[in-house]
């Protein structure tokens, strides 16, 4: 289980080989790659800045990864999210999830990624054509942390 | 007893303060999160907009998000910070 927030990109092949290294149970590997867009909400994006709260954000985000493996056959997973200064196109965050069977992979990578959006101290500032300003939080991620029965 | 205190994004840019140690007296009442922030707030204009006002302020101490009526106790590290954003 591995857990990194770093200013630096990251290469979902390479980290999807490390999962795989010298085992041969796994049977699926899902990943998700979150990217900054050029459009939010009708604003045109140049800049996003992320700010997060050191030693809160990794808690959470292993946190977030012994809750799925309570609740699927997981083998491994991996939480990288990047901090910092992006542009459009950038990657922001990876999630690797391994298992023998795909079924507890998909619903763990879906579930990780509704309780980070919604539980880890991350957050978002845009710069667009009218100056920068604080992304604010949707109810509809909430709405998808919801689905799991998440208790806080 | 003694606390130190963070601030960010939003709040920590409008207050103009990232973290802070803070002595609280004892008043014979249990400090809370929300006894926290009513104190806070009576610093002027700003605090009180941050942070009891209509924006939504979520709380943690020691690094775990925690309600408002969630106790605190000497040498907690508490922290206020809107709704979180990454992913």
């Amino acid at each position: 289980m591995t857990v990194r927030v770093q200013t630096s990109d990251f290469d979902a092949g390479f980290e999807i080989s490390q999962l795989r290294k010298a085992r041969k149970d796994i049977g699926a590997v899902v990943s998700f790659i979150g990217l900054v867009r050029d459009l939010n909400d009708g604003d045109a994006v140049s800049q996003l800045t992320l700010e997060h709260y050191p030693g809160m954000t990794e808690k959470s985000l292993e946190v977030i990864i012994a809750q799925a493996k309570t609740r699927w056959r997981i083998i491994d997973a991996l939480i990288i999210h990047r901090v910092g200064t992006l542009q459009p196109g950038d990657q922001i965050v990876l999630v690797l999830v391994s298992s023998a069977h795909r079924g507890d992979a998909f619903a763990a990578c879906e579930f990780m990624m509704d309780y980070l959006k919604t539980e880890a101290p991350f957050w978002k500032k845009e710069a667009t054509p009218d100056g920068e300003h604080w992304v604010e939080a949707k109810e509809t991620d909430d709405e998808a942390r919801e689905r799991w029965n998440i208790k806080h | 007893m003694k606390i130190k205190l963070f601030y960010f994004a939003r709040l920590k840019e409008s207050l103009k303060y990232s973290t802070e140690d803070l002595e609280l007296a004892d008043s014979g009442e249990a400090w809370t999160v929300l006894k926290l922030k009513a104190f806070l707030a009576k610093r002027g204009d700003v605090w009180g907009q941050m942070l009891m006002g209509k924006l939504k302020v979520r709380a943690a101490i020691n690094h775990e998000l925690v309600h408002d009526n969630a106790p605190i106790a000497d040498g907690d590290e508490v922290a206020f910070f809107p709704p979180v954003t990454g992913g």
